[in-house]
């Protein structure tokens, strides 16, 4: 069982080519860690894997409920943190007990009634994570997941993918910094051009 | 699931003070009329329908910057898409909100407006029929304009190019509804009808386009 498979994926952006031939399957408790140099493609892959760019040759296979974390964290800035998050649920068919729970797991239970205008990059970072635990996505699409995270929370966030993968779920990341993701595949971008 | 983005987008439009300065726009409009033609009772009656639709109009065109381009920003368009919500689905959404933060109140600042102008209860009744039918098309013009243009730089000022002159059907017919009676009236409605339909293809479109 496959949760998600590039077969030969292509990628142009402005008539220019930034990968092609990209092939790899992830099964229930794969990671996948896509670097490369700025500008080499990592994000387009994950919005190509997203469903949200559409590839320019190949085809991506698998489940079709992905979890996704962009660069944006596609929380409103008024309301408090809980309700916005709360948003999310409801598309998801979560509840109010998810979102608490999934506050609880990045840490941001103590500060779930300040309206997210007023949390700092790490912590809207962190937020930003909540909706994915509270989906139940079987596959997380992370761009930069650790971008703006202290120490701390990037070993929580280790320990949140480890979680997943342990429940059969498959994660398929972006990243510059060290994260710990024992027996994760990598793909190097760019290298082989 | 469409239900809370009706929920979101209303609640938005009123803590951001979004719906307010519509309406705070059109009695201003409306306001500046008596001023720049006089005071003559007669003439206002006469031209305060026409005039209570254009300044309609323009204060359509106030919301549509934060319509569509906030939500495109800050990745909650992607996220729905992620989530397999049809794009169609979530501009009909945003149409049925934004009329909800709009027409009402627009068609409450009316009767002020009215009083403003001296226009007397009869063709008030009539002017608010044709702005109960009439809103709901400038709603779905506002939301598919906002898609189109979002991305673009100088969006407001472009904003208006595109949409006035669309609106202009809306016009004609709202305000002619209110002499003309029931043929304007179901002209106007057919107006409302194809841009309903036809907006939420269109802004969906636009916003996939603009994903790339």
């Amino acid at each position: 069982m496959r949760l998600i498979a590039f077969d030969d994926v292509g990628c142009t952006r402005g008539g220019r080519m930034l990968f092609q031939n990209i092939s790899f399957t992830l099964e229930p408790g794969a990671a996948l860690i896509v670097s490369g140099p700025n500008g080499v493609g990592k994000s387009s892959l994950l919005r190509i894997a997203a469903g949200l760019l559409t590839p320019f040759s190949g085809t991506v296979r698998g489940e079709v409920v992905r979890g996704y974390l962009g660069e944006a964290h596609a929380l409103d800035p008024e309301p408090a943190l809980a309700d916005a998050l709360l948003f999310w649920a409801r598309i998801d068919g979560a509840d109010r007990v998810d979102v608490a729970a999934a506050l609880a797991e990045v840490g941001l239970a103590h500060i779930s009634e300040v309206p997210v205008r007023l949390l700092s990059t790490g912590q809207r970072r962190r937020a930003a994570l909540a909706p994915l635990l509270a989906s139940k996505a079987p596959v997380w699409l992370l761009d930069e997941p650790a971008s703006g995270l202290d120490v701390a929370a990037v070993a929580q966030l280790a320990v949140l993918i480890a979680r997943h993968r342990g429940q059969g779920g498959a994660v398929l990341l972006a990243t510059h910094q060290l994260i710990d993701l024992p027996g994760a595949q990598t793909l190097q971008l760019g290298a082989a051009a | 699931m469409i239900l809370a983005l009706i929920t979101r987008d209303v609640r938005r439009a009123w803590s951001s003070g979004g719906a307010v300065f519509p309406i705070a726009f059109f009695l201003l409009a409306c306001i500046l009329f008596p001023f720049g033609v006089g005071p003559d009772r007669v003439l206002l009656a006469r031209i305060g329908g026409g005039v209570i639709w254009a300044a309609a109009l323009l204060a359509a065109l106030l919301p549509v910057e934060r319509l569509i381009p906030p939500d495109a920003d800050s990745g909650v368009l992607d996220q729905l898409a992620v989530r397999g919500v049809s794009m169609v689905a979530v501009a009909t959404a945003k149409i049925a909100a934004h009329w909800i933060s709009f027409g009402p109140p627009l068609m409450l600042a009316a009767v002020i407006a009215s009083g403003l102008l001296g226009i007397d209860a009869a063709r008030l009744g009539a002017i608010e029929l044709g702005l109960l039918i009439g809103t709901p098309g400038l709603a779905a013009l506002a939301v598919a304009t906002s898609a189109l243009v979002a991305g673009l730089r100088g969006a407001s000022s472009v904003a208006g190019l595109v949409m006035l002159p669309l609106a202009v059907p809306l016009l004609i017919f709202g305000a002619g509804s209110i002499e003309g009676g029931s043929g304007a009236l179901k002209l106007l409605g057919a107006v409302t009808l194809l841009l309903v339909v036809g907006a939420p293809i269109v802004a969906a479109a636009a916003i996939r386009v603009g994903r790339d």
